[in-house]
Protein backbone atom coordinates (compact mmCIF):
# COMPACT_ATOMS: atom_id res chain seq x y z
CA UNK A 1 0.00 0.00 0.00
CA UNK A 2 1.48 3.33 -1.09
CA UNK A 3 0.21 6.07 1.19
CA UNK A 4 0.63 9.74 0.59
CA UNK A 5 3.45 10.18 3.11
CA UNK A 6 5.52 7.52 1.38
CA UNK A 7 4.74 9.11 -1.98
CA UNK A 8 5.87 12.58 -0.92
CA UNK A 9 8.95 11.08 0.71
CA UNK A 10 9.65 9.21 -2.52
CA UNK A 11 9.42 12.43 -4.53
CA UNK A 12 11.79 14.21 -2.13
CA UNK A 13 14.37 11.45 -2.37
CA UNK A 14 14.02 11.12 -6.14
CA UNK A 15 14.70 14.86 -6.48
CA UNK A 16 17.71 14.64 -4.18
CA UNK A 17 19.01 11.69 -6.13
CA UNK A 18 18.66 13.57 -9.42
CA UNK A 19 20.31 16.77 -8.15
CA UNK A 20 23.95 15.94 -8.93
CA UNK A 21 22.83 15.35 -12.53
CA UNK A 22 20.54 18.40 -12.75
CA UNK A 23 22.66 20.97 -10.96
CA UNK A 24 25.59 21.12 -13.38
CA UNK A 25 23.06 21.62 -16.21
CA UNK A 26 21.55 24.72 -14.59
CA UNK A 27 25.05 25.80 -13.68
CA UNK A 28 24.77 25.84 -9.91
CA UNK A 29 27.31 23.43 -8.47
CA UNK A 30 27.55 25.47 -5.32
CA UNK A 31 24.04 24.25 -4.52
CA UNK A 32 25.47 20.78 -3.92
CA UNK A 33 27.11 22.08 -0.76
CA UNK A 34 23.87 23.74 0.28
CA UNK A 35 21.96 20.50 -0.20
CA UNK A 36 24.51 18.56 1.82
CA UNK A 37 24.10 21.09 4.62
CA UNK A 38 20.34 20.74 4.41
CA UNK A 39 20.53 16.95 4.42
CA UNK A 40 22.79 16.99 7.49
CA UNK A 41 20.34 19.24 9.31
CA UNK A 42 17.50 16.97 8.17
CA UNK A 43 19.20 13.87 9.62
CA UNK A 44 19.52 15.54 13.02
CA UNK A 45 15.98 16.95 12.80
CA UNK A 46 14.48 13.53 12.02
CA UNK A 47 16.28 12.06 15.02
CA UNK A 48 14.97 14.87 17.22
CA UNK A 49 11.46 14.23 15.93
CA UNK A 50 11.71 10.68 17.25
CA UNK A 51 11.89 12.03 20.78
CA UNK A 52 9.81 15.21 20.39
CA UNK A 53 7.16 14.22 17.85
CA UNK A 54 6.75 10.56 18.70
CA UNK A 55 8.05 10.55 22.26
CA UNK A 56 6.77 13.90 23.53
CA UNK A 57 10.15 14.67 25.12
CA UNK A 58 11.19 18.20 24.18
CA UNK A 59 14.97 18.28 24.38
CA UNK A 60 16.87 21.55 24.10
CA UNK A 61 20.25 19.86 24.07
CA UNK A 62 20.12 17.73 20.96
CA UNK A 63 22.79 19.64 19.04
CA UNK A 64 25.27 18.65 21.74
CA UNK A 65 25.14 15.12 20.37
CA UNK A 66 25.99 16.44 16.92
CA UNK A 67 28.97 18.11 18.56
CA UNK A 68 29.98 14.95 20.40
CA UNK A 69 29.73 12.91 17.20
CA UNK A 70 31.75 15.51 15.32
CA UNK A 71 34.47 15.69 17.97
CA UNK A 72 34.63 11.91 18.34
CA UNK A 73 35.22 11.74 14.60
CA UNK A 74 37.70 14.62 14.55
CA UNK A 75 39.70 13.24 17.45
CA UNK A 76 39.64 9.83 15.82
CA UNK A 77 41.01 11.33 12.60
CA UNK A 78 43.68 13.25 14.51
CA UNK A 79 44.76 9.99 16.14
CA UNK A 80 45.19 8.41 12.74
CA UNK A 81 41.98 6.42 12.41
CA UNK A 82 40.80 6.93 8.85
CA UNK A 83 38.29 4.19 8.06
CA UNK A 84 34.84 5.78 8.19
CA UNK A 85 33.16 2.62 9.48
CA UNK A 86 35.53 2.52 12.44
CA UNK A 87 34.91 6.21 13.06
CA UNK A 88 31.20 5.47 12.85
CA UNK A 89 31.49 2.78 15.50
CA UNK A 90 33.42 5.17 17.77
CA UNK A 91 30.86 7.92 17.21
CA UNK A 92 27.94 5.62 18.01
CA UNK A 93 29.63 4.30 21.13
CA UNK A 94 30.52 7.74 22.47
CA UNK A 95 27.21 9.50 21.72
CA UNK A 96 25.17 6.47 22.75
CA UNK A 97 27.06 6.08 26.02
CA UNK A 98 26.77 9.74 26.84
CA UNK A 99 23.05 9.72 26.00
CA UNK A 100 22.55 6.70 28.22
CA UNK A 101 24.00 8.55 31.20
CA UNK A 102 22.41 11.97 30.60
CA UNK A 103 19.12 10.41 29.49
CA UNK A 104 18.82 8.28 32.63
CA UNK A 105 19.10 11.43 34.71
CA UNK A 106 17.02 13.69 32.44
CA UNK A 107 14.14 11.21 32.22
CA UNK A 108 13.52 11.51 35.91
CA UNK A 109 11.77 14.70 34.86
CA UNK A 110 9.31 15.63 32.16
CA UNK A 111 7.89 18.65 30.40
CA UNK A 112 9.64 21.95 30.96
CA UNK A 113 12.00 20.37 33.51
CA UNK A 114 13.15 17.87 30.92
CA UNK A 115 13.77 20.80 28.60
CA UNK A 116 15.84 22.57 31.26
CA UNK A 117 17.91 19.54 32.19
CA UNK A 118 18.68 18.67 28.56
CA UNK A 119 19.66 22.31 28.04
CA UNK A 120 21.97 22.05 31.04
CA UNK A 121 23.59 18.83 29.80
CA UNK A 122 23.91 20.35 26.35
CA UNK A 123 25.71 23.40 27.74
CA UNK A 124 27.98 21.22 29.85
CA UNK A 125 28.97 19.34 26.72
CA UNK A 126 29.39 22.59 24.80
CA UNK A 127 31.74 24.06 27.41
CA UNK A 128 33.65 20.80 27.66
CA UNK A 129 34.26 21.00 23.91
CA UNK A 130 35.44 24.61 24.15
CA UNK A 131 37.96 23.52 26.76
CA UNK A 132 39.58 20.87 24.58
CA UNK A 133 42.73 22.93 24.07
CA UNK A 134 44.54 20.13 22.25
CA UNK A 135 41.76 20.13 19.64
CA UNK A 136 41.43 23.85 19.04
CA UNK A 137 39.40 24.94 22.04
CA UNK A 138 37.05 27.81 21.22
CA UNK A 139 38.45 28.25 17.72
CA UNK A 140 37.83 24.74 16.55
CA UNK A 141 40.02 22.46 14.55
CA UNK A 142 40.77 22.23 10.84
CA UNK A 143 41.21 18.67 9.65
CA UNK A 144 43.99 17.92 7.21
CA UNK A 145 42.97 14.37 6.54
CA UNK A 146 39.46 13.01 6.08
CA UNK A 147 37.86 9.63 6.49
CA UNK A 148 38.14 6.94 3.85
CA UNK A 149 35.69 4.23 2.86
CA UNK A 150 37.49 0.88 2.71
CA UNK A 151 40.67 2.80 1.96
CA UNK A 152 39.14 4.81 -0.87
CA UNK A 153 38.77 8.59 -0.76
CA UNK A 154 35.41 8.44 -2.56
CA UNK A 155 33.45 9.76 0.44
CA UNK A 156 35.62 12.86 0.86
CA UNK A 157 34.09 15.31 -1.57
CA UNK A 158 31.85 15.95 -4.54
CA UNK A 159 29.31 13.40 -5.65
CA UNK A 160 30.75 10.61 -3.53
CA UNK A 161 30.21 12.59 -0.36
CA UNK A 162 26.82 13.79 -1.62
CA UNK A 163 25.56 10.26 -2.14
CA UNK A 164 27.02 9.08 1.14
CA UNK A 165 25.08 11.78 2.99
CA UNK A 166 22.05 11.04 0.85
CA UNK A 167 22.21 7.37 1.86
CA UNK A 168 22.51 8.34 5.52
CA UNK A 169 19.46 10.60 5.23
CA UNK A 170 17.45 7.95 3.45
CA UNK A 171 18.27 5.29 6.05
CA UNK A 172 17.47 7.71 8.86
CA UNK A 173 14.14 8.68 7.27
CA UNK A 174 13.19 5.06 6.68
CA UNK A 175 14.48 3.79 10.00
CA UNK A 176 12.87 6.41 12.22
CA UNK A 177 9.52 6.01 10.48
CA UNK A 178 9.65 2.25 10.85
CA UNK A 179 10.60 2.61 14.51
CA UNK A 180 7.67 4.96 15.07
CA UNK A 181 5.24 2.44 13.59
CA UNK A 182 6.77 -0.60 15.29
CA UNK A 183 5.79 -2.17 18.59
CA UNK A 184 8.44 -0.06 20.26
CA UNK A 185 7.21 3.14 18.61
CA UNK A 186 3.65 2.37 19.58
CA UNK A 187 4.66 2.21 23.23
CA UNK A 188 6.64 5.43 22.81
CA UNK A 189 3.62 7.20 21.29
CA UNK A 190 1.35 5.78 23.97
CA UNK A 191 3.65 7.19 26.65
CA UNK A 192 3.57 10.57 24.90
CA UNK A 193 -0.24 10.55 24.69
CA UNK A 194 -0.87 9.50 28.27
CA UNK A 195 2.07 8.26 30.37
CA UNK A 196 -0.14 7.12 33.24
CA UNK A 197 -2.30 5.03 30.92
CA UNK A 198 0.71 3.48 29.20
CA UNK A 199 2.14 2.48 32.57
CA UNK A 200 -1.17 0.97 33.65
CA UNK A 201 -1.18 -1.05 30.43
CA UNK A 202 1.95 -2.68 31.87
CA UNK A 203 4.80 -0.78 30.22
CA UNK A 204 7.90 0.49 32.07
CA UNK A 205 7.72 3.67 30.02
CA UNK A 206 10.95 5.30 31.20
CA UNK A 207 12.88 2.39 29.69
CA UNK A 208 11.28 2.94 26.28
CA UNK A 209 11.85 6.67 26.47
CA UNK A 210 15.51 6.13 27.35
CA UNK A 211 16.04 3.80 24.41
CA UNK A 212 14.45 6.38 22.07
CA UNK A 213 16.67 9.08 23.55
CA UNK A 214 19.78 7.00 22.95
CA UNK A 215 18.75 6.13 19.38
CA UNK A 216 18.10 9.81 18.63
CA UNK A 217 21.46 10.81 20.09
CA UNK A 218 23.28 8.18 18.02
CA UNK A 219 21.68 9.45 14.81
CA UNK A 220 22.57 13.04 15.73
CA UNK A 221 26.13 11.81 16.32
CA UNK A 222 26.20 10.37 12.81
CA UNK A 223 25.16 13.73 11.40
CA UNK A 224 28.10 15.19 13.34
CA UNK A 225 30.46 12.67 11.77
CA UNK A 226 29.23 13.58 8.30
CA UNK A 227 29.43 17.28 9.12
CA UNK A 228 33.15 16.90 9.85
CA UNK A 229 33.62 15.05 6.59
CA UNK A 230 31.81 17.83 4.70
CA UNK A 231 33.20 20.92 6.46
CA UNK A 232 36.72 19.56 7.07
CA UNK A 233 36.49 21.58 10.24
CA UNK A 234 34.93 21.23 13.65
CA UNK A 235 34.18 23.82 16.31
CA UNK A 236 32.15 23.88 19.53
CA UNK A 237 29.59 26.24 17.94
CA UNK A 238 27.84 23.28 16.32
CA UNK A 239 26.93 22.05 19.81
CA UNK A 240 25.58 25.38 21.05
CA UNK A 241 22.05 25.50 22.37
CA UNK A 242 21.01 27.86 19.57
CA UNK A 243 21.65 24.97 17.19
CA UNK A 244 19.35 22.80 19.30
CA UNK A 245 16.76 25.56 18.94
CA UNK A 246 17.16 25.48 15.15
CA UNK A 247 16.48 21.76 15.21
CA UNK A 248 13.30 22.27 17.23
CA UNK A 249 12.20 24.95 14.75
CA UNK A 250 12.82 22.52 11.87
CA UNK A 251 10.78 19.79 13.52
CA UNK A 252 7.87 22.01 14.56
CA UNK A 253 7.84 23.87 11.25
CA UNK A 254 7.83 20.63 9.30
CA UNK A 255 5.14 18.97 11.38
CA UNK A 256 5.68 17.04 14.61
CA UNK A 257 5.68 13.27 14.38
CA UNK A 258 4.99 13.28 10.65
CA UNK A 259 6.75 11.22 8.08
CA UNK A 260 8.41 13.96 6.04
CA UNK A 261 8.03 16.99 8.29
CA UNK A 262 11.57 17.07 9.68
CA UNK A 263 13.07 16.94 6.18
CA UNK A 264 10.77 19.65 4.88
CA UNK A 265 11.47 21.84 7.90
CA UNK A 266 15.24 21.41 7.64
CA UNK A 267 15.31 22.18 3.92
CA UNK A 268 13.03 25.16 4.40
CA UNK A 269 15.34 26.61 7.04
CA UNK A 270 18.56 26.12 5.07
CA UNK A 271 17.12 27.34 1.80
CA UNK A 272 15.33 30.35 3.28
CA UNK A 273 18.43 31.37 5.18
CA UNK A 274 20.52 31.16 2.04
CA UNK A 275 17.96 32.87 -0.16
CA UNK A 276 16.95 35.66 2.21
CA UNK A 277 20.50 36.41 3.30
CA UNK A 278 21.58 36.72 -0.33
CA UNK A 279 18.98 39.38 -1.14
CA UNK A 280 18.76 41.29 2.12
CA UNK A 281 21.35 41.88 4.80
CA UNK A 282 18.86 42.12 7.67
CA UNK A 283 17.20 38.92 6.45
CA UNK A 284 16.15 37.83 9.93
CA UNK A 285 13.62 40.66 9.88
CA UNK A 286 11.76 38.68 7.23
CA UNK A 287 12.60 35.21 8.48
CA UNK A 288 11.19 35.77 11.98
CA UNK A 289 7.73 36.98 10.94
CA UNK A 290 7.62 34.27 8.27
CA UNK A 291 8.07 31.60 10.96
CA UNK A 292 5.33 33.20 13.05
CA UNK A 293 2.92 33.16 10.11
CA UNK A 294 3.74 29.54 9.28
CA UNK A 295 3.31 28.32 12.82
CA UNK A 296 0.03 30.23 13.20
CA UNK A 297 -1.55 29.23 9.92
CA UNK A 298 -0.12 25.79 9.29
CA UNK A 299 -0.50 24.07 12.64
CA UNK A 300 0.46 20.65 11.33
CA UNK A 301 3.53 22.22 9.75
CA UNK A 302 4.71 22.12 6.15
CA UNK A 303 3.84 18.46 6.05
CA UNK A 304 0.15 19.28 6.47
CA UNK A 305 0.27 21.84 3.67
CA UNK A 306 1.19 19.01 1.33
CA UNK A 307 -1.58 16.71 2.46
CA UNK A 308 -4.01 18.55 4.67
CA UNK A 309 -6.76 15.97 5.08
CA UNK A 310 -5.09 12.62 5.32
CA UNK A 311 -3.73 12.60 8.85
CA UNK A 312 -1.27 9.82 9.35
CA UNK A 313 -1.08 7.74 12.47
CA UNK A 314 1.34 9.82 14.41
CA UNK B 1 -7.81 -13.60 44.12
CA UNK B 2 -7.03 -10.24 45.68
CA UNK B 3 -6.19 -10.03 49.35
CA UNK B 4 -5.29 -6.97 51.34
CA UNK B 5 -3.80 -7.57 54.76
CA UNK B 6 -3.60 -4.96 57.51
CA UNK B 7 -2.86 -2.00 55.31
CA UNK B 8 -1.69 1.16 57.07
CA UNK B 9 -0.83 4.46 55.46
CA UNK B 10 -0.47 7.96 56.82
CA UNK B 11 0.52 11.32 55.44
CA UNK B 12 2.20 13.03 58.38
CA UNK B 13 -0.28 13.06 61.23
CA UNK B 14 -3.20 12.18 58.96
CA UNK B 15 -3.93 8.49 58.95
CA UNK B 16 -5.63 7.60 55.68
CA UNK B 17 -5.61 3.81 55.92
CA UNK B 18 -6.09 2.11 59.26
CA UNK B 19 -5.74 -1.64 59.34
CA UNK B 20 -7.62 -2.29 56.12
CA UNK B 21 -8.06 -5.94 55.28
CA UNK B 22 -10.28 -7.44 52.66
CA UNK B 23 -10.26 -10.27 50.19
CA UNK B 24 -12.06 -10.94 46.96
CA UNK B 25 -12.56 -14.50 45.77
CA UNK B 26 -12.81 -15.71 42.19
CA UNK B 27 -16.14 -14.80 40.63
CA UNK B 28 -16.84 -12.16 43.22
CA UNK B 29 -17.48 -8.46 43.14
CA UNK B 30 -16.48 -6.59 46.25
CA UNK B 31 -17.58 -2.98 46.56
CA UNK B 32 -15.96 -0.29 48.68
CA UNK B 33 -18.16 2.66 49.52
CA UNK B 34 -17.61 5.64 51.74
CA UNK B 35 -18.01 9.40 51.90
CA UNK B 36 -15.59 11.75 50.16
CA UNK B 37 -12.29 11.86 51.97
CA UNK B 38 -12.74 8.39 53.44
CA UNK B 39 -9.53 7.17 51.82
CA UNK B 40 -10.95 5.26 48.87
CA UNK B 41 -8.57 6.79 46.35
CA UNK B 42 -5.60 6.22 48.65
CA UNK B 43 -6.66 2.60 48.94
CA UNK B 44 -6.82 2.25 45.16
CA UNK B 45 -3.41 3.87 44.82
CA UNK B 46 -1.95 1.37 47.27
CA UNK B 47 -3.48 -1.57 45.45
CA UNK B 48 -2.31 -0.36 42.05
CA UNK B 49 1.14 0.66 43.25
CA UNK B 50 0.97 4.44 42.84
CA UNK B 51 1.50 4.75 46.60
CA UNK B 52 3.38 2.44 48.93
CA UNK B 53 1.69 1.31 52.12
CA UNK B 54 3.46 2.02 55.43
CA UNK B 55 2.80 -1.54 56.47
CA UNK B 56 0.64 -4.46 55.44
CA UNK B 57 0.52 -6.46 52.23
CA UNK B 58 -1.30 -6.64 48.93
CA UNK B 59 -1.57 -10.12 47.43
CA UNK B 60 -2.67 -10.92 43.93
CA UNK B 61 -3.49 -14.55 43.24
CA UNK B 62 -1.38 -15.49 46.25
CA UNK B 63 1.64 -13.48 45.07
CA UNK B 64 2.81 -10.63 47.26
CA UNK B 65 2.81 -7.57 45.00
CA UNK B 66 3.26 -5.01 47.79
CA UNK B 67 6.67 -3.92 46.59
CA UNK B 68 6.11 -4.04 42.85
CA UNK B 69 5.78 -0.90 40.75
CA UNK B 70 2.65 0.08 38.86
CA UNK B 71 3.58 -1.61 35.60
CA UNK B 72 4.86 -4.74 37.33
CA UNK B 73 1.52 -5.17 39.09
CA UNK B 74 -0.25 -4.88 35.75
CA UNK B 75 2.06 -7.53 34.36
CA UNK B 76 1.28 -9.65 37.43
CA UNK B 77 -2.40 -9.54 36.49
CA UNK B 78 -3.96 -6.39 37.87
CA UNK B 79 -6.24 -4.49 35.49
CA UNK B 80 -7.65 -1.13 36.39
CA UNK B 81 -9.85 1.68 35.18
CA UNK B 82 -9.64 5.29 36.22
CA UNK B 83 -12.17 7.55 37.84
CA UNK B 84 -11.35 10.23 35.29
CA UNK B 85 -11.32 8.71 31.82
CA UNK B 86 -7.79 7.84 30.75
CA UNK B 87 -7.22 6.58 27.21
CA UNK B 88 -4.72 7.33 24.42
CA UNK B 89 -6.55 10.18 22.66
CA UNK B 90 -4.54 10.26 19.42
CA UNK B 91 -4.83 6.50 18.89
CA UNK B 92 -7.77 4.80 17.21
CA UNK B 93 -10.14 2.81 19.39
CA UNK B 94 -8.66 -0.42 18.07
CA UNK B 95 -5.06 0.69 18.61
CA UNK B 96 -5.85 1.72 22.19
CA UNK B 97 -6.85 -1.83 22.96
CA UNK B 98 -4.21 -3.45 20.72
CA UNK B 99 -1.54 -1.52 22.64
CA UNK B 100 -2.83 -3.02 25.85
CA UNK B 101 -2.87 -6.52 24.30
CA UNK B 102 0.70 -5.98 23.10
CA UNK B 103 1.89 -5.33 26.66
CA UNK B 104 1.08 -8.96 27.50
CA UNK B 105 1.97 -10.55 24.17
CA UNK B 106 5.67 -10.93 23.44
CA UNK B 107 8.40 -8.34 23.58
CA UNK B 108 7.74 -4.73 22.72
CA UNK B 109 11.41 -4.19 21.93
CA UNK B 110 10.76 -4.73 18.25
CA UNK B 111 11.79 -1.81 16.12
CA UNK B 112 11.02 -2.55 12.51
CA UNK B 113 7.84 -4.50 11.76
CA UNK B 114 4.62 -2.50 11.72
CA UNK B 115 2.69 -3.12 14.92
CA UNK B 116 -0.60 -2.20 13.26
CA UNK B 117 -0.21 -5.20 10.92
CA UNK B 118 -0.06 -7.78 13.71
CA UNK B 119 -3.21 -9.81 13.23
CA UNK B 120 -3.02 -11.55 16.62
CA UNK B 121 -3.05 -8.21 18.46
CA UNK B 122 -5.82 -6.77 16.32
CA UNK B 123 -8.04 -9.83 16.59
CA UNK B 124 -7.84 -9.96 20.36
CA UNK B 125 -8.47 -6.20 20.52
CA UNK B 126 -11.45 -6.51 18.24
CA UNK B 127 -12.94 -9.38 20.24
CA UNK B 128 -12.50 -7.39 23.45
CA UNK B 129 -14.15 -4.33 21.92
CA UNK B 130 -17.07 -6.43 20.71
CA UNK B 131 -17.51 -7.81 24.19
CA UNK B 132 -17.93 -4.33 25.70
CA UNK B 133 -20.15 -3.22 22.82
CA UNK B 134 -17.73 -1.00 20.90
CA UNK B 135 -17.32 -3.41 17.98
CA UNK B 136 -18.57 -0.84 15.47
CA UNK B 137 -16.28 1.95 16.67
CA UNK B 138 -12.87 0.39 16.10
CA UNK B 139 -11.57 2.80 13.46
CA UNK B 140 -12.63 5.99 15.20
CA UNK B 141 -10.04 8.13 16.95
CA UNK B 142 -10.51 7.68 20.68
CA UNK B 143 -10.83 11.45 21.03
CA UNK B 144 -14.09 11.33 19.03
CA UNK B 145 -15.93 8.99 21.39
CA UNK B 146 -18.73 10.10 23.69
CA UNK B 147 -18.20 10.01 27.44
CA UNK B 148 -20.17 6.79 27.78
CA UNK B 149 -18.19 5.13 25.00
CA UNK B 150 -14.93 6.22 26.62
CA UNK B 151 -15.94 4.51 29.86
CA UNK B 152 -16.44 1.32 27.86
CA UNK B 153 -13.11 1.79 26.08
CA UNK B 154 -11.40 2.03 29.46
CA UNK B 155 -12.90 -1.28 30.45
CA UNK B 156 -11.84 -2.82 27.14
CA UNK B 157 -8.27 -1.60 27.71
CA UNK B 158 -8.27 -3.16 31.17
CA UNK B 159 -9.69 -6.45 29.86
CA UNK B 160 -7.26 -6.59 26.95
CA UNK B 161 -4.40 -7.45 29.25
CA UNK B 162 -6.29 -10.60 30.37
CA UNK B 163 -6.08 -9.55 34.02
CA UNK B 164 -6.59 -11.88 36.93
CA UNK B 165 -8.35 -9.12 38.77
CA UNK B 166 -10.11 -5.84 37.95
CA UNK B 167 -9.90 -2.69 39.99
CA UNK B 168 -12.73 -0.38 38.94
CA UNK B 169 -12.56 3.20 40.15
CA UNK B 170 -16.04 4.69 39.85
CA UNK B 171 -16.86 3.26 36.44
CA UNK B 172 -20.34 4.83 36.55
CA UNK B 173 -19.02 8.37 37.02
CA UNK B 174 -20.80 10.81 34.74
CA UNK B 175 -23.07 8.26 33.09
CA UNK B 176 -26.81 8.75 32.51
CA UNK B 177 -29.44 6.30 33.70
CA UNK B 178 -29.61 4.15 30.56
CA UNK B 179 -25.83 4.06 30.13
CA UNK B 180 -25.41 3.08 33.78
CA UNK B 181 -27.90 0.27 33.42
CA UNK B 182 -26.08 -1.05 30.36
CA UNK B 183 -22.72 -0.86 32.14
CA UNK B 184 -24.13 -2.70 35.17
CA UNK B 185 -25.26 -5.49 32.82
CA UNK B 186 -21.81 -5.62 31.25
CA UNK B 187 -20.00 -5.77 34.60
CA UNK B 188 -22.40 -8.46 35.79
CA UNK B 189 -21.49 -10.45 32.72
CA UNK B 190 -17.73 -9.92 33.25
CA UNK B 191 -17.78 -10.82 36.91
CA UNK B 192 -17.58 -14.57 36.42
CA UNK B 193 -14.33 -14.19 34.43
CA UNK B 194 -12.81 -11.30 36.29
CA UNK B 195 -13.15 -10.90 40.04
CA UNK B 196 -13.45 -7.20 40.78
CA UNK B 197 -13.07 -4.54 43.39
CA UNK B 198 -15.55 -1.79 42.72
CA UNK B 199 -15.25 1.66 44.22
CA UNK B 200 -18.44 3.44 43.40
CA UNK B 201 -20.76 6.21 44.47
CA UNK B 202 -23.75 4.94 42.52
CA UNK B 203 -25.64 2.91 45.12
CA UNK B 204 -27.87 1.28 42.51
CA UNK B 205 -24.78 -0.17 40.87
CA UNK B 206 -23.27 -1.26 44.18
CA UNK B 207 -26.39 -3.02 45.35
CA UNK B 208 -26.91 -4.77 42.03
CA UNK B 209 -23.33 -5.88 41.48
CA UNK B 210 -21.64 -6.45 44.81
CA UNK B 211 -21.52 -9.76 46.62
CA UNK B 212 -19.95 -8.01 49.54
CA UNK B 213 -19.69 -4.35 50.53
CA UNK B 214 -17.11 -2.67 52.75
CA UNK B 215 -17.89 0.73 54.18
CA UNK B 216 -14.81 2.91 54.53
CA UNK B 217 -14.94 5.88 56.89
CA UNK B 218 -11.90 7.94 57.83
CA UNK B 219 -9.53 5.27 56.59
CA UNK B 220 -11.17 2.47 58.49
CA UNK B 221 -13.61 -0.22 57.46
CA UNK B 222 -16.57 0.32 59.80
CA UNK B 223 -18.97 -2.18 58.36
CA UNK B 224 -18.94 -5.13 56.00
CA UNK B 225 -21.53 -7.51 54.68
CA UNK B 226 -23.88 -8.30 51.85
CA UNK B 227 -25.56 -5.27 50.28
CA UNK B 228 -28.75 -5.85 52.26
CA UNK B 229 -26.84 -6.26 55.53
CA UNK B 230 -24.94 -3.06 54.92
CA UNK B 231 -28.16 -1.26 54.05
CA UNK B 232 -29.50 -2.18 57.49
CA UNK B 233 -26.28 -1.52 59.39
CA UNK B 234 -26.77 1.56 61.56
CA UNK B 235 -23.08 2.54 61.46
CA UNK B 236 -23.01 2.41 57.70
CA UNK B 237 -26.22 4.38 57.44
CA UNK B 238 -24.96 7.06 59.74
CA UNK B 239 -21.65 7.32 57.98
CA UNK B 240 -22.69 7.27 54.42
CA UNK B 241 -26.10 6.27 53.31
CA UNK B 242 -27.95 8.96 55.22
CA UNK B 243 -31.27 8.38 56.89
CA UNK B 244 -33.21 8.50 53.68
CA UNK B 245 -31.52 5.46 52.14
Amino acid sequence: MMDRGALIGGVIFALLLAMPVLLPIVGAEYLTGLLIKAMLLAIAAISLDLIIGHGGMVSLGHAAFIGVGAYATAIGLESGIEEILVLLAITLAVTGGLALVTGTLALRTSGVYFLMITLAFGQMIYFTLTSLAAYGGDDGLTLWSLATFFGSDIVQEGEGLYFFVFAALFLTWLGVWRISQSRFGRVLRAARDNPQRAEVMGYPIARYQLIAYVIAACIAGVSGLLLVQYAEFVSPSIAAWQRSGDLIVAVVLGGLGSRNGAILGAFFIVIMEEFLSSIFHEWRLIYGPLLVVLVLYAKGGLNDLLHPKSREAS
Amino acid sequence: MLAIEHLYKSFGALQVSKDISLSVATGQCHAVIGPNGAGKTTLIHQISGVLRQDSGRVLLGGQDVSHLSVWERVQAGLGRTFQITSVLPSFSVLENVATAVQAKTGSSLKFFARAADEAALNEKAQATLSRVGLGDRIDRPAADLSHGELRLLEIAIALAGSPKFLLLDEPMAGLGKTESAALIDLLNDLRSDFPMLLVEHDMDAVFQLADEVSVLVEGEIVARGTPSEVRENPQARAAYLGDGA
